[in-house]
């Protein structure tokens, strides 16, 4: 079983089989890791949000500086009008920098590795930035579609280039965080076989890289985070103050 | 025709065994068995963090963070007003410093006029005094000056009665006596005045 490194994305049935009719709401341990995930973030900052210390303690600290890193990010990206939206990419932020990192727990699993995951969340962020987008302009966000200063003859190419390019923003958002998540654990995982199947006299080029490439994942984990959020705010800049 | 075939059958070998190897594990991702328990569970999770992240817990981050700026605005000022206020302490520190360097001056000053207007009042005084009684002194010897010749002659006419009493044994007439000596003193007088 653990010679299949595609075997640590499965999902399995935890507890009972819950089903509506004829759809199946199990909970399951990607469910499990979600739980998990957002209980420890609500649990942090819960913890740095009671204190009220002038000089704040660690947890506080931690807390206060997560926030004003979001809070810049925002402000330097979407600008002042985007602050209303704070608490969901916050959440966003912080909901998928903590499932990329208790993946990196070994024998847990990656919520984030699987693109139904990230898909519905880049499809959720997808259609609220569209409607946002509409409610601000009107049809004018229609205009986003047709770039200043592009001859006349180029403009239907550069329409349908640019609506091919907005129609696929979920699905690069989703298939970059989920194909980045998938391929570093496939990979730690094919290192971690290699020195199963060298042993103790070959095994340690493959473990030396095996630890390398966790500190690497974890890199990794937070980047993709990152960038996840700081898309969002871009695409949210761009329903909130139209450019073009 | 027998190219499309050809192709179809490729493609459809390449479908069956995508489908197939995804049915055995070859990527749990595209299994879609539990894609409706995964975007369930992901949005009660995600709904309840974002609920309670917005509504309790960031609110509360945020105020701290706002609140941690004021007090530090309103210490800033304080300390500023703080600073301003012991300068003009030390301004009217140095103010009464100089005052009362200036009073004791001027009560020195005062002290040394006083003592030396007693002193020369005092002198004063004295030389007065000594001045009447030398006046005094010099009336009483003018005075001595001018009784002198008359006790004088008294004692001298006394003396005289007394030597001729013994001499004679009577008693002389005293007013002729003093007559005598007057005369004999006057003679004496212009004796010796005529030297």
């Amino acid at each position: 079983m653990a010679a299949n490194p595609m075997y640590q994305f499965n999902v399995y049935r935890i507890g009972p089989e819950i089903k509506i009719g004829e759809i199946d709401l199990s909970f399951t341990n990607a469910s499990l890791f979600m739980v998990i995930s957002s209980l420890a973030i609500l649990i942090i900052f819960n913890l740095g949000a009671q204190k009220r210390n002038i000089i704040p303690d660690k947890i506080q600290l931690l807390s206060e500086l997560s926030y004003t890193f979001v809070s810049k990010m925002i402000s330097d990206t979407a600008g002042s009008k985007a602050k209303p939206y704070f608490s969901f990419i916050f959440s966003l932020f912080m909901f998928v920098l903590f499932c990329n990192m208790f993946g990196m727990i070994p024998y847990s699993f990656t919520v984030t590795s699987h693109i139904i995951v990230t898909f519905v969340l880049a499809a959720f962020i997808f259609i609220g930035v569209t409607i946002i987008g509409f409610i601000k302009h009107g049809f004018g966000y229609l205009k986003l579609f047709v770039p200043s200063g592009v001859p006349a003859i180029l403009l239907p190419l550069i329409v349908v280039i640019e609506i091919i390019s907005y129609l696929s923003r979920p699905i690069s958002l989703s298939v970059r965080l989920f194909a980045n998540m998938m391929a570093g654990h496939t990979m730690m995982k094919v290192f971690g076989g290699f020195v199963v199947s060298l042993g103790i006299v070959g095994g340690w080029l493959p473990l030396s890289f095996s630890v390398a490439l966790t500190g690497l994942e974890i890199l990794v984990a937070f980047l993709q985070a990152y960038v996840f959020a700081i898309l969002t705010c871009i695409y949210l800049n761009d329903a909130l103050n139209l450019h073009h | 025709m027998k190219k499309i075939i050809l192709l179809n059958i490729f493609f459809f070998s390449f479908f069956t065994v995508a489908v197939k190897s995804a049915e055995k594990g070859g990527m749990p991702q595209l299994d879609p068995e539990f894609w409706v328990s995964q975007i369930f569970w992901l949005t009660i999770t995600f709904g309840t963090l974002f609920l309670v992240l917005s509504k309790f817990i960031l609110p509360r981050i945020s105020k701290n963070l706002e609140q941690r700026r004021l007090q530090i605005l309103e210490n800033i000022e304080t300390a500023e007003k703080q600073r301003e206020q012991s300068e003009k302490n030390l301004k009217e520190f140095d103010e009464i410093i100089l005052k009362s360097k200036n009073k004791a001056k001027e009560v020195m000053i005062a002290a040394r006029e006083k003592v030396v207007s007693e002193i020369t009042k005092k002198k004063m005084k004295l030389d007065e005094d000594l001045n009447s009684e030398i006046q005094n002194v010099e009336k009483e010897i003018i005075e001595l000056k001018l009784s002198s010749p008359k006790k004088i002659n008294s004692i001298a006419s006394n003396i005289t009665n007394e030597v001729i009493k013994k001499l004679i044994g009577t008693d002389v007439n005293e007013s002729s006596v003093s007559a005598l000596v007057e005369q004999e003193l006057k003679k004496l007088n212009r004796s010796t005045n005529g030297i």
